[in-house]
């Protein structure tokens, strides 16, 4: 039986990847994202002005930002596409969980991303050969941004189970990411903190702690590494329930 | 093999299956018959495990639809209405993926991809991108997805639908011959299908049954009714005398 469990999601993941490949979103996506995290760097960082080899302040520093916008394209068509094919009919008479399909899908859209995390070695390579960087911070750097695109990309799910379209999963998505990076930002906590009452501040602060951003930079700093991985995974864990819960209402 | 009792399914305040129960055997074709919007459609997608009944049990070769759903849907094939695809993938890697969903790999994958291919004439369209079929050839394909690992449990949401005519006529042909060794259940609004294909027929209109026969029993309930068409109008009522009822 657990062999048969593993089978299946790996014929979802199989599916889905391949279904990735055969679509021009795809190649767009990751050339955007190439482009972008490249191009940051050199364009408005000045990487290469600086005296600094490590990658944190001037490359990692933007994936966030990237990720806001792409995750959610990559993780739009994952639910909104069967629902609106009907095909989610088809999948779900099949001798599969939903847990085997939810994350065979995630997995396939999670590939997706490094994959294209993984093009962007030329960077690397960069700052080794202009100095010594330590590959300390460029290692957790690595980490802290694929799961935080990780993050963005279960947000995404939950969010196209619940509807046919894609560009209403998109927005829906871009904008939760928006919030979710801008909450933990000190300047708008301070913001919210000064406009609502005194009772609220400690309430608005616990909710800035849910923030990816902080979690995202401690990461990349190398500093307190479990605590942080552990709570994107907690995200990534409870967006995929999310995603179960809702496909379950829908056939309700 | 198939059984369903009480099956009951609301949707808010609308009862849209009220206490249906119904049994079919092996080597048993059963015609599902009913006017639009009359439940069929949602007493087929309970059965295959897709919507969870209100209340009601379902069983299929003996194995509980709610208890052990991916055992039950492991004997189960099921042709929904409008014949969904991936649009992204050809004909023969869209069975591929089917097989493997359903336990098949390897030779025994190819083998079975071979097979509903020649079954249902899709040769020629083997490597064509589903996107690109026509409507016949898209019907065709997911009615070969759902016979692809020889299921006992054969559920067919209007099989014939959008067809022309001789593929109708392949489509039925299909259906009786394979309905020997299986439990088939299938709907139509096509009153001739019936008697060409069905063993039994039973006739659903606002989520209750009203008729429940061979198609010759059926004839016999109305007195005077030449053809079950007659027997159809007179049993199941148009909206509109609905509408002046109320």
């Amino acid at each position: 039986m657990r062999n048969r469990d593993i089978q299946n999601t790996v014929a979802v993941f199989k599916r889905e990847f391949l279904a990735y490949f055969n679509s021009p979103v795809l190649y767009v996506i990751v050339v955007i994202f190439l482009l972008a995290s490249m191009g940051f760097p050199f364009f408005f960082s000045r990487i290469l002005d600086s005296e600094d080899v490590s990658l944190t302040e001037r490359f990692f520093v933007w994936h966030p930002w990237i990720y806001t916008v792409l995750a959610p394209a990559v993780g739009m068509r994952l639910w909104s596409e069967e629902h609106r094919l009907g095909t989610i009919e088809l999948l779900l008479t099949m001798p599969v969980s939903p847990w085997q399909a939810i994350l065979g899908k995630f997995f396939a859209a999670s590939c997706v991303w490094l994959i294209g995390l993984t093009l962007t070695f030329p960077i690397v390579w960069t700052v080794c050969y202009l100095g010594e960087p330590d590959m300390g911070p460029i290692i957790s750097g690595y980490t802290a941004s694929y799961l935080y695109a990780l993050a963005c990309l279960s947000v995404t799910c939950a969010v196209s189970a619940i509807t046919r379209s894609q560009v209403v999963c998109f927005i829906v998505s871009v904008a939760f990411c928006i919030v979710i990076a801008l909450i933990g930002d000190p300047g708008v906590t301070q913001t919210i903190v000064s406009t609502t009452p005194d009772w609220a501040e400690g309430f608005v602060r616990f909710v800035s702690y849910f923030s990816f951003m902080d979690h995202f930079f401690e990461l990349t700093k190398g500093i307190f590494v479990m605590r942080d991985v552990l709570y994107f995974l907690s995200v990534i864990v409870v967006s995929l329930i999310i995603t179960h819960l809702s496909l379950r209402a829908k056939r309700a | 093999m198939i059984q369903v009792k009480n099956l009951i399914k609301v949707f808010g305040t609308k009862v849209a299956v009220d206490d249906i129960s119904f049994s079919v055997e092996k080597g048993e074709v059963l015609g599902f018959l009913g006017p639009n919007g009359a439940g069929k459609s949602t007493t087929m997608r309970m059965v295959t495990g897709y919507f969870r009944p209100t209340s009601g049990s379902i069983s299929l070769c003996g194995i509980d639809m709610l208890e052990k759903p991916e055992e039950a849907k492991f004997r189960l094939g099921y042709l929904p209405e409008n014949a969904p695809l991936y649009s992204d993938m050809t004909v023969a890697s869209f069975l591929g993926f089917c097989a493997e969903m359903r336990g098949l790999h390897g030779a025994a994958r190819n083998k079975a991809i071979d097979r509903v291919l020649d079954l249902c004439f899709l040769d020629s369209v083997r490597n064509q991108s589903v996107d690109t079929l026509s409507k016949g050839y898209r019907h065709r394909t997911c009615f070969a997805q759902s016979i692809i690992h020889d299921p006992d449990v054969l559920i067919l949401d209007e099989p014939t639908d959008g067809l022309d005519p001789n593929q109708k006529h392949e489509v039925r042909g299909m259906i009786k011959r394979m309905g020997q060794n299986k439990a088939i259940i299938f709907s139509t609004h096509i009153l001739e299908e019936v008697e060409a294909a069905c063993s039994r027929a039973i006739i659903i209109d606002r989520g209750k049954v009203v008729a429940d026969g061979t198609p010759e029993s059926l004839k016999k309930l109305v007195p005077g009714a030449n053809s079950l068409d007659e027997v159809f109008r007179s049993i199941t009522k148009p909206d509109t005398a609905h509408k002046k009822a109320a």
